[in-house]
């Protein structure tokens, strides 16, 4: 993983995935995770992207896409029409983190995200040592040259599950690729990955 | 002296330039009197004779075949010359040939002309064998799935039981639409560039005042005016009008701005000629040597009649026996079917689970973009034709 490409461990993601199923893959890129998801996990997946060279790198692979622009929402999609929605490495760089984590649990029967955790104990340092905005493998960008827009820590996101009442059904925590426990994550993970689904009530209606 | 391996690269490089060379139209009847087309409106339909040129070679399998679908306008000289000074190749050159989108080292690429057409397959400026007279508007009104019938029986006696592809631009993506429809059985892959499942009103409107030109010039004559001078002038209006609607804004403003034709400033007499203008004299003054005013009106009309959705109640069970892959590509600067109107193709193929793949160029060439942008849409095409085709 360079630091230019800070994908979260795709292995990973499969492993979250049940074989077999529907697979919608929020910002897709090349296709990449889509085609691992493909050989290993037999899914059906189709891709979302807005960048025209990765959708040629998608259909190369032979992996269904449609440009769009995520900011746009997902109204193209019906209720539960996926498995699962991913949105990897993207939450960060969109508009409205809001709006879409509310379409992913609508779309999907379950939603994966992930994203870099800000509270990661080197960003709380840099910021308090150096009195400079963290900028390190994890967070390559500088402050004012860089897609991420809305960050949050990892605490910060569970608020905000909790408060929109979307269910938190798993979490896998890493340290550049490396597991660590729950109740520390907030200070020692540099990425996190939810498994997310919406209320009971809301999915018998 | 044998030539060097270099020498040898160099020649087959020019000879890619050169793309498919000289090529030759060849015509078959796909209907007689014994076996006539049964047309969409329940009429029967012969002697039906199709144009068409083919590129490239059928493999053994018969597993290669690619069909290229016309626009409007266009022919089954989709690539190559005719000539050796043949100074125009075919409509879409750039596309078709050794290495290019549609390569013809890999595929057998067919093209043919549209039923109702008037550049060899069977139309209304055509003898009616049992009057001896030409058919005018005695031939039957056409539609965008007859045209794709007559597609079917040329393709099935070349051989040809499944195709690789479809494939089209405007009028030709609304019959790639209909293959997927009518046909998905006989044929894998369907591409469909600056297309719409059915025209709006402002399509229509502006098709509608092409063929009130036509029929408003007096030598059209209720469409009877073979063998005697043809309603030019209403069919250059009708074709000046056709030609707003393939370009942009931007386009325009580039290639002409508000600049006056052999003066620089205006005499304000009427005189006075934007260069906008002489260029539409010109694309409608060639354009009448080429076309046929009554296929401009059955072409266009059956344009017009195209709606998927509303034909089969929605797009859904439109495309419900479809099992296609899909590439569908759709140009920001295009007025005359934008955007969303593929976007409506697209969003129910997924949700019917179809494996549909969607982009929208960013270019300012207007419809017309789908014959020009050639370099992005290489890349699309190619691999969509032969992408790796995984379980899913």
């Amino acid at each position: 993983m360079g630091p230019a490409d800070v994908r979260f461990n795709y292995t990973r993601i499969a492993s979250l995935i049940e074989p077999g199923s529907t697979v919608l893959d929020l910002g897709c890129g090349d296709g990449e995770l889509l085609d691992l998801l493909r050989r290993e996990r037999n899914t059906k997946g189709r891709g979302v992207e807005i960048g025209e060279e990765e959708i040629r790198a998608c259909i190369r692979k032979g992996i269904s896409v449609f440009q769009g622009d995520l900011d746009e929402g997902l109204i193209e999609y019906s209720s539960g029409s996926y498995d699962y929605v991913i949105l990897n490495e993207t939450l960060q760089a969109l508009k409205d983190p809001v709006q879409i984590i509310r379409e992913m649990v609508r779309v999907g029967r379950r939603a994966i995200v992930n994203f870099p955790n800000f509270g990661y104990i080197v960003n709380r340092l840099q910021l308090l040592l150096r009195g400079r905005m963290p900028q390190n493998n994890e967070l390559p960008y500088s402050w004012h040259d860089t897609p991420n827009i809305h960050f949050c820590t990892r605490r910060d996101f569970t608020a905000l599950c909790n408060e929109l009442g979307i269910r938190i059904l798993e979490t896998v925590d890493l340290r550049r690729s490396r597991r660590v426990a729950p109740w520390s994550a907030n200070l020692t993970a540099t990425e996190c990955c939810f498994v997310l689904a919406g209320s009971e009530t809301r999915r018998s209606v | 002296m044998r030539p060097s391996v270099d020498t040898w690269s160099a020649f087959l490089t020019i000879a890619r330039m050169a793309g498919v060379g000289i090529v030759t139209p060849q015509t078959m009847m796909v209907a007689d009197s014994s076996d006539p087309l049964i047309l969409e409106s329940g009429r029967e339909f012969s002697p039906v004779r199709v144009q068409f040129e083919t590129y490239g070679s059928l493999n053994a399998a018969a597993s290669n075949a690619i069909l290229l679908l016309h626009a409007f306008s266009g022919d089954a000289h989709a690539a190559g010359r005719h000539s050796a000074d043949d100074r125009h190749p075919g409509w879409w050159d750039t596309m078709v040939g050794p290495g290019r989108s549609f390569d013809t080292d890999r595929f057998f690429v067919i093209c043919s002309n549209v039923i109702g057409g008037c550049q060899g397959t069977t139309g209304p400026g055509d003898t009616d064998p049992e009057t001896g007279e030409p058919y005018g508007l005695g031939f039957p009104v056409v539609t965008i799935e007859d045209m794709v019938r007559v597609q079917r029986r040329l393709v099935e006696r070349l051989g040809i039981r499944r195709l690789h592809a479809v494939a089209g631009g405007s009028m030709g993506g609304m019959q790639a639409l209909q293959w997927a429809v009518s046909e998905p059985d006989a044929v894998d892959r369907i591409i469909v560039l600056a297309s719409t499942p059915r025209p709006s009103a402002q399509a229509i409107a502006f098709n509608a005042v092409g063929r009130n030109a036509i029929m408003s010039d007096e030598r059209w004559n209720g469409g009877n005016y073979y063998g005697r001078e043809a309603p030019a002038r209403g069919l250059a209006i009708a074709r000046m009008v056709g030609h707003i609607t393939y370009l942009s804004d931007e386009s325009m403003h580039e290639k002409f701005g508000r600049r006056l034709q052999e003066r620089n400033s205006f005499e304000f007499d009427f005189s006075d000629q934007f260069e906008v203008e002489s260029y539409l004299e010109y694309k409608g003054g060639t354009f009448v040597d080429r076309f046929d005013a009554n296929s401009y009106i059955y072409l266009s009309k059956a344009i017009d009649y195209f709606d998927l959705a509303g034909k089969y109640g929605s797009l859904e069970s439109a495309f419900g026996k479809s099992q296609n892959k899909f590439l569908v590509v759709s140009y920001t600067s295009d007025w005359l079917y934008p955007s969303y109107q593929s976007k409506e193709v697209v969003v129910s193929l997924m949700r019917l689970q179809r494996d549909v793949t969607y982009t929208e160029l960013d270019c300012p060439f207007g419809h017309d973009s789908f014959l020009l942008e050639t370099d992005r849409q290489t890349p699309l095409i190619g691999s969509f034709l032969e992408d790796t085709d995984g379980p899913g």
